[in-house]
């Protein structure tokens, strides 16, 4: 599970401790039949944490506003459903994955255009600007009562999303192993590494002659469709829309869980929602009031001691045995 | 016969500060051509006009006789300009191959591919691979620049730049930061470069500058002050007034 870097070197070929999560997804399925609706926000979150890694881990761009394409995604997919009548879930969830393309690539290209704290400042602005939209357009939103009466139809006509949230697990699960197949192999592939040179040395990629503002244009396009695709998600399985989706606290939450797991490794997208949602879960059910505390603790754990994260810990302790390993040999 | 890169009158100011003043300068295909001068004659900014890190205030630059001085840094990559940077700029966590890879993708149109493995270019891994074998880095190429001497490390940003296949060179002061003792290889890379690539170095190290270069152009406070065989700079009585104190060369 160490860090995921492409390069002209590195095997492609997934290696079977990648198959870990999938066959601990599936397991949860069978033996955890009560936990199903936290389990599907944690794969969603995950899909979501993924996308902000692909920007942030592999291309280094810096963000506070993610929020905005996840929460567009969830608006669009919930406004099909409970206004316009469309209740294919597929329709929904394309449209909600078209809306986050077209805002990514509309905001993308003209904020890239800045770095540092104006672009941090900027992605902020775009979310900011987002929620209060939402805000606003009541009439279409639900304003801060949000938006409820989202009908989702059965999956491909077959599937109905039941009351125990199996169906919507599942679905999540498929659509998140796409996700991951998609950014996994893009992270590996030519573009992938050039991301990792942008991330760098923007400077020197320039200087190889790499139109470095369209490489960052695309990705983070790529990674606004993903967080559409999230957003459309986490409406389709609480078929609720609320404002909180297009948050600051949102957004940060997400950067946090993506510190917490591990940034530019893939796995950490993984491991951080997992990690974060479930002692949310567990400290809000013990200490209502207090439960950010031990969020905090553990992040100011991390970034003092772990700056890999938790998957930089593990890498750490596996290097660690295999010298010993090496040793005794 | 056009010359591989020209400048026509390069100004360069900011605000009532001057740094560039009407250059007129010249490099001829294959040639190996060094630029000197005191610190902050503009050397630096002139090599940013000429890659286009720097919009000159007026002027032309022509490579190979076409106009490329409103072209973006990118563009006139693809035409042939190439360079080196006198601090590293390399892409320090990633091994000695991807940083030479990052060059030959861009140039193949490789770079942009999505959904092939990086990897599953082999035409691209051969020929970062024989690039580092010409300069002796093939036994460095899974290293990470993090963990490579300085020296090499300036050896792989010449290998950066040819990995672009260049027609013009510029290379900024390519020894900088090595210890003489190192610098000779530095130079033995520089004699074997391909004949057929124009060269303009920039260089402190008037050795290797006397040693590398056939012409030599010499410039102060942003103009040129003169321009010639190394024999002539080194007999130009202003040329050691204002740069080379008594020292003599050639």
């Amino acid at each position: 599970m160490s860090a995921h870097a492409g390069g002209y070197s590195a095997d492609p070929r997934i290696r079977p401790v990648e198959w870990l999560p999938w066959v601990l997804a599936l397991a949860g399925f069978f033996l955890l039949p009560e936990y199903l609706s936290l389990g599907a926000r944690i794969l969603i979150y995950i899909l979501y944490a993924l996308s902000l890694d692909l920007i942030v881990g592999y291309a280094g761009i810096i963000t506070l506003g993610h929020s905005a394409y996840f929460g567009l995604g969830a608006y669009v997919a919930g406004i099909l459903a409970a206004k316009a009548g469309i209740s294919d879930p597929m329709v929904q969830l394309v449209a909600a994955a078209g809306a986050g393309a077209l805002l990514g690539v509309a905001t993308g290209a003209i904020i890239l255009r800045t770095k540092g704290l104006t672009l941090l400042m900027l992605t902020l602005a775009i979310t900011s600007v987002l929620l209060e939209v939402a805000n606003k357009a009541s009439s279409l939103t639900g304003g801060a009562d949000g938006l409820s009466g989202v009908v989702v139809a059965p999956i491909v006509g077959l599937f109905k999303f039941d009351l125990f949230g199996k169906t919507a697990y599942l679905y999540c699960l498929v659509v998140l192993l796409l996700g991951w197949w998609l950014v996994r192999k893009m992270i590996y592939s030519p573009f992938g590494t050039s991301l990792t040179g942008v991330r760098e040395n923007s400077l020197r990629m320039h200087a190889i002659g790499a139109p470095v503002y369209w490489r960052q244009v695309l990705v983070y396009t790529m990674s606004a469709t993903i967080a559409g695709v999230a957003g459309g998600l986490i409406t389709q399985t609480n078929q609720f829309v609320g404002l909180n989706v297009l948050s600051f606290e949102s957004a940060g939450e997400l950067l946090v869980m993506l510190i917490l797991g591990g940034v530019g490794r893939i796995y950490g997208a993984f491991v951080g929602p997992i990690v974060y949602l479930i002692a949310q879960d567990l400290l809000a059910k013990q200490f209502p009031e207090y439960w950010y505390l031990g969020i905090g603790t553990m992040l100011v754990l991390v970034v003092m001691f772990a700056r890999g994260g938790i998957l930089g810990i593990v890498d750490g302790l596996v290097a660690r045995a295999r010298t010993k390993l090496g040793r005794k040999a | 016969m056009s010359a591989a890169l020209e400048t026509q009158g390069l100004c360069k100011s900011f605000g009532a500060l001057t740094v560039a003043e009407k250059i007129d300068f010249r490099l001829e295909p294959g040639a190996r051509h060094a630029l000197i001068g005191p610190n902050g004659a503009g050397k630096t900014t002139f090599v940013n006009m000429l890659t286009g890190v720097l919009a000159p205030s007026s002027g032309r630059i022509l490579l190979a006789g076409e106009d490329i001085t409103a072209l973006g840094q990118a563009k006139r990559v693809k035409r042939g300009l190439g360079r080196t940077f006198q601090i590293n700029a390399l892409f320090r966590r990633l091994s000695v191959l991807d940083n030479v890879a990052l060059a030959v993708a861009e140039r193949l149109g490789v770079a942009p591919r999505k959904l092939r493995a990086a990897s599953a270019h082999p035409e691209v891994r051969n020929e970062s691979m024989e690039l580092l074998s010409t300069l002796g880095l093939a036994g460095d190429a899974h290293h990470r620049i993090l963990d490579l001497p300085y020296g090499k490390q300036r050896l792989v940003e010449i290998a950066i730049a040819l990995g672009l296949r260049p027609r013009v060179l510029l290379l900024d002061e390519p020894a900088a930061g090595v210890p003489s003792l190192e610098s000779h290889r530095i130079l033995e890379v520089l004699d074997r470069l391909p004949r057929d690539i124009a060269i303009l170095i920039i260089e402190h190290d008037m050795d290797l500058v006397f040693r590398f270069a056939q012409r030599i152009t010499v410039l102060v406070q942003g103009e040129v002050l003169v321009e010639g065989t190394p024999e002539e700079i080194g007999r130009d009585k202003r040329v050691h007034q204002v740069y080379l104190g008594e020292q003599r060369h050639g």
